[in-house]
């Protein structure tokens, strides 16, 4: 149970508590928890406040000093802010930023590490690694020669935008390059925190179920593109490529996908093309956008 | 920062905004195609609204249905899980368009 952002898969019981779902009038789906059984009709005909057993209707005036006000907020919002000016930081130095999303041991620290190795020399590199508790894997980058920050989110399951400007406050850009973020390990929450990144990309190997872009569709959704790793383990392991493929783009149709081994180093040329591409487009868009501003 | 967390920093802003000093109830909207656990969102809404303006205060959902775009019939199409298929031609190639709100909608205060 992730009780950090309260988007995790609950296997939270709620004792006592029935938690039912009604349509109402409006075609809505209305759900409540109530901590005591008790019955009610609906649709509630005075608006979508459900007032509950006991209580005064806010709208009958002079009875209650109750009333309903409407917000229409996003949750997320905040978030978003942060992501946006990451994102502004970013596009002006012309650094194409990369989400790695993926379960634990998916293996984004060793792909990342190899990529690093096998990425042209010279190309302004730097990577920001997300992780609970340990700074295992921002040493294991260091390793490499690039440079790394790690964040330690504590209980926290996944990065938020207001950590990764912390970070890059404290980070020398790579003008005109790559900028990596190892998420924490987790498909759920990730998928709706935007850090400010030009694309997620999601890692799934293939020691995990097929079905796992269906059991975390928000992710493979939010994705541009699937990294399917350890593929040098399939001759000894019975995984369905074509159906796991077939399961992400049932999700996400418009999903690019490579298959690649951190160790055997297949398919790190297409994935490095896909960088140089990505990279490509993002030095056009800035082009563009400079003709425009000029 | 968790989703909870920042709906209670919207509800916070509200009543500074608003003049309110204690919350009843709190209605979200979730769209059904969210990445949000209803049964997880309670379980952190009560221990985070704690101590705040808005303890012990009722959370009611409210589900934003879910709508897609299908490209193979060219056409908005409901969706009620993902993945959904196409109601109308039974494929999955659907954008999703609708039902991934996330938003505080209204409060009952005093
Ligand atoms: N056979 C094989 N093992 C891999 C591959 N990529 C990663 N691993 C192993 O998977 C484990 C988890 O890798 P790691 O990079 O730490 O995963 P992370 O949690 O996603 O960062 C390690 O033992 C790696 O050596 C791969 O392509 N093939
Ligand atoms: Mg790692
Ligand atoms: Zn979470
Ligand atoms: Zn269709």
């Amino acid at each position: 149970m992730c009780t950090t952002c309260g988007c995790n898969a609950g296997e939270v019981k709620l004792d006592g508590q029935t938690v039912h779902d009604h349509a109402g009038s409006d075609g809505r789906v209305y759900r409540h928890a109530h901590a005591d059984a008790h019955d009610h009709s609906h649709p509630h005909p005075h608006g979508l406040l459900h007032l509950g057993r006991g209580e005064t209707h806010a709208h009958a005036p002079g009875l209650s000093p109750a009333r309903v006000v409407r917000i229409e907020r996003d949750i997320l919002a905040r978030n978003n802010g942060h992501a946006a000016e990451n994102r502004g930081l970013l596009q002006a130095r012309g650094i194409l930023g990369l989400n790695l999303v993926s379960s634990p041991g998916s293996g984004k620290t060793t792909l990342l590490v190899r990529t690093l190795r096998a990425l042209p020399a010279h190309t302004p590199v730097a990577v920001i690694e997300g992780d609970q508790q340990t700074a295992n894997d921002a040493e294991r980058i260091r390793a490499t020669g690039t440079p790394a920050i790690q964040i330690n989110t504590g209980k926290g399951c996944h990065l938020d935008a207001q950590m990764v400007g912390q970070a890059l406050q404290r980070l020398v850009l790579p003008e005109g390059g790559l900028l990596f973020i190892e998420n924490v390990g987790n498909l759920v929450c990730p998928a709706a925190f935007d850090l400010g990144e030009a694309a997620k990309v999601v890692i799934l190997s293939v020691t995990e179920g097929e079905d796992k872009p269906l059991k975390y569709p928000d992710m493979f959704r939010a994705a541009r593109l699937l990294l399917l790793n350890k593929c040098d383990l399939l001759p000894h392991l019975d995984f369905d490529v074509a159906l796991a493929i077939e399961n992400a783009l049932r999700i996400n149709p418009e999903l690019a996908i490579i298959r690649v081994s951190a160790v055997s180093g297949e398919g790190l040329d297409d994935w490095l093309g896909w960088l140089a591409r990505e990279r490509a487009s993002l030095t056009a868009r800035q082009n563009t956008s400079v003709i425009e501003a000029a | 920062m968790s989703l909870a967390e920042n709906v209670l920093q919207i509800i916070e802003q509200a009543a500074q905004e608003q003049g309110f000093g204690r919350v009843r109830t709190v209605v979200l909207e979730i769209g059904q195609l969210a990445a949000v656990e209803p049964e997880a969102m309670r379980f952190c809404f009560a221990a985070v609204m704690a101590g705040s303006i808005a303890e012990g205060a009722a959370l009611e959902m409210v589900t934003a249905p879910g709508a897609g775009w299908c490209l193979q019939c060219a056409a908005s199409v409901p969706l009620t899980e993902q993945p959904g298929a196409c109601p109308r031609c039974g494929g999955f190639r659907v954008r999703v368009t609708g039902g991934a709100e996330l938003r505080v909608k209204e409060l009952l205060v005093e």
